[in-house]
């Protein structure tokens, strides 16, 4: 029988990654990650997980291990956020295109400067490029889950890509929910062991991670973007099969939320979805024709799911907290680039908020939707907007 | 001592030819690589007395046994004169290859 747990999101990944049965967990503590670590080394040292428990010294060293640990053909874990997964970046290049299938969690944390440790998700978007599956889950189970599943999305013969699983610091890692915990036997069918064809070992030596001239360097290039877009039927397919098992179904590359007949959705990232789904219940009791839209992967983009979808609705805002200095959102920037592709594209806005942990609440949640009203009616809105500033711009 | 041969590197025809990422089989020798070497190590096979010194302390691995007698492989030695130095009874010469 499967149990209900009330854990943090953190101790929720700590107890996903147990049941993928990792054989080495090379990680750094960081906030506000630590928890999923301390949880970890815990189970490592009473025996309740046999795994060897890597006490590295930095993030870049928890990357580089997770690395040598893949290519024995053992499975990997590790965990980080902000600083560190920044400290860990020439790692990640390296995972994805050395096709090691590891999968990491991140706490989702700002970035310094000005130093802080409250969330927002310009940490993962800067490394969007980085060549790692990035999943946004929007509560404890979902982390959970998702832990199991990346192992066997990275894990797939024509994927052999590294994951991201990201959630919300603090507003996910540090809050506790009720949780349902799988049976280790059910997990254990579900994800078999770990097999790889790049794999050092003395029975079939090989040159591992070498060089490449000019002459075929694009061509690995190549192959690591078509196993990217290989992992979206697998991302598909692996949702099916966890639902099927599990009983719960997360959409796969995007969850709609009221859809159907909306004229204005909103795009959200992570946790924030709670929120939007309380204000589009309270919108459509009012009869507005509203939805939302989860983007759960952003790499690899669901463009097929949004070009669907916007080719259906009269506004789209995106909601992400995330901004590329001198440009707008990330988020923002992927979905009209998706846009473009539709004859008649949908207007769109972007809605910066929530970094450095500033509170976005359910009015302001509202006010977006309003705001998207107004531009379907004609009225002159501005396209990216900082929500919740605190002081007059002069903009 | 089994050496690996220099084999010809043909660029494969189908991107699904490629190995998955940069790994393949060791000891697929597809260049050689001495071309910087100015001087050649050369050893005088009556002095030489097997002792393998030489081919414990290359940190290139170009020392290899032929017909039971000591040899290098100069398509990689780099002619760094390691091998020369620490020979134990000066088997070794190193000569200027311009000299040859």
């Amino acid at each position: 029988m499967s149990k209900k747990l009330f854990i943090s999101g953190d101790e929720a990944v700590a107890i996903g990654t147990k049941l993928s049965r990792p054989n080495v967990i090379s990680a750094y503590p960081i906030t506000p990650q630590t928890v999923t670590v301390e949880r970890l080394s815990e189970m490592v040292e009473s025996g309740e997980l046999k795994a060897e428990y890597m006490h590295v010294e930095s993030e870049h060293s928890a990357m580089s291990a997770a690395m040598g640990v893949s290519a024995v053909g053992a499975r990997a874990f590790t965990a980080t956020s902000s600083q560190g997964l920044l400290y860990m970046a020439e790692g990640l290049h390296y995972a994805s295109g050395g096709r090691y299938p590891i999968v990491m969690m991140n706490a989702n944390r700002s970035l310094a400067l000005p130093w802080s440790i409250y969330g927002d998700q310009r940490d993962s978007l800067s490394l969007l490029d980085s060549g790692w599956i990035q999943v946004y889950v929007e509560d404890a189970q979902e982390a959970l889950d998702m832990i199991i599943q990346a192992y066997k999305i990275a894990e797939n013969k024509d994927v052999l890509t590294p994951f991201m699983v990201n959630l919300d610091g603090f507003v996910l890692t540090h809050t506790y929910e009720l949780v349902e915990i799988p049976e280790q036997e059910k997990v254990d069918k579900f994800l078999p062991p770990f097999q790889t064809p790049n794999k050092m070992s003395f029975e079939e030596p090989k040159n591992m991670a070498f060089s490449t001239t000019p002459a075929d360097n694009l061509e690995y290039k190549y192959q690591q973007n078509r196993a990217m877009l290989n992992s979206i039927d697998v991302i598909n397919d692996v949702d099916k099969e966890f639902g099927d098992k599990f009983d719960r179904y997360y959409g796969g590359m995007v969850q709609e939320y009221r859809c159907d007949d909306a004229d204005v959705v909103i795009f959200t990232l992570g946790s924030i979805t709670g929120t939007v789904r309380m204000i589009v219940d309270k919108l459509r009791d009012e009869g507005k024709k509203v939805g939302l839209l989860k983007i759960r992967y952003m790499r690899p983009f669901p463009e097929k799911e949004i070009i669907k979808l916007a080719g259906k609705v009269k506004a789209i805002g995106v909601v992400e907290k995330d901004i590329s200095f001198g440009y707008e959102g990330t988020v923002y920037t992927n979905v009209n680039s998706a846009l473009s592709k539709l004859d008649n594209a949908p207007l769109s806005l972007d809605f910066l908020c929530g970094m450095g942990g500033r509170d976005v609440s359910k009015s302001d949640i509202y006010n977006m939707f309003i705001s998207l009203f107004k531009a379907v009616n004609g009225e002159k809105q501005k396209r990216v907007q900082f929500i919740n500033m605190g002081v007059e711009t002069d903009e | 001592m089994n050496r690996p041969k220099v084999q010809k590197y043909v660029k494969p025809k189908h991107i699904d030819d490629y190995p998955v990422g940069p790994q393949f089989t060791a000891g697929f020798l597809a260049e050689t690589n001495a071309g910087w070497r100015t001087f050649r190590p050369i050893i005088d096979k009556n002095l030489c007395i097997n002792c393998l010194r030489c081919y414990i302390v290359c940190p290139d691995g170009v020392i290899f046994k032929s017909e039971n007698k000591v040899d290098v492989d100069y398509d990689y030695c780099k002619g760094c004169g390691v091998c020369a130095h620490e020979c134990p009874v000066n088997a070794i010469k190193m000569v200027k290859e311009e000299l040859l």
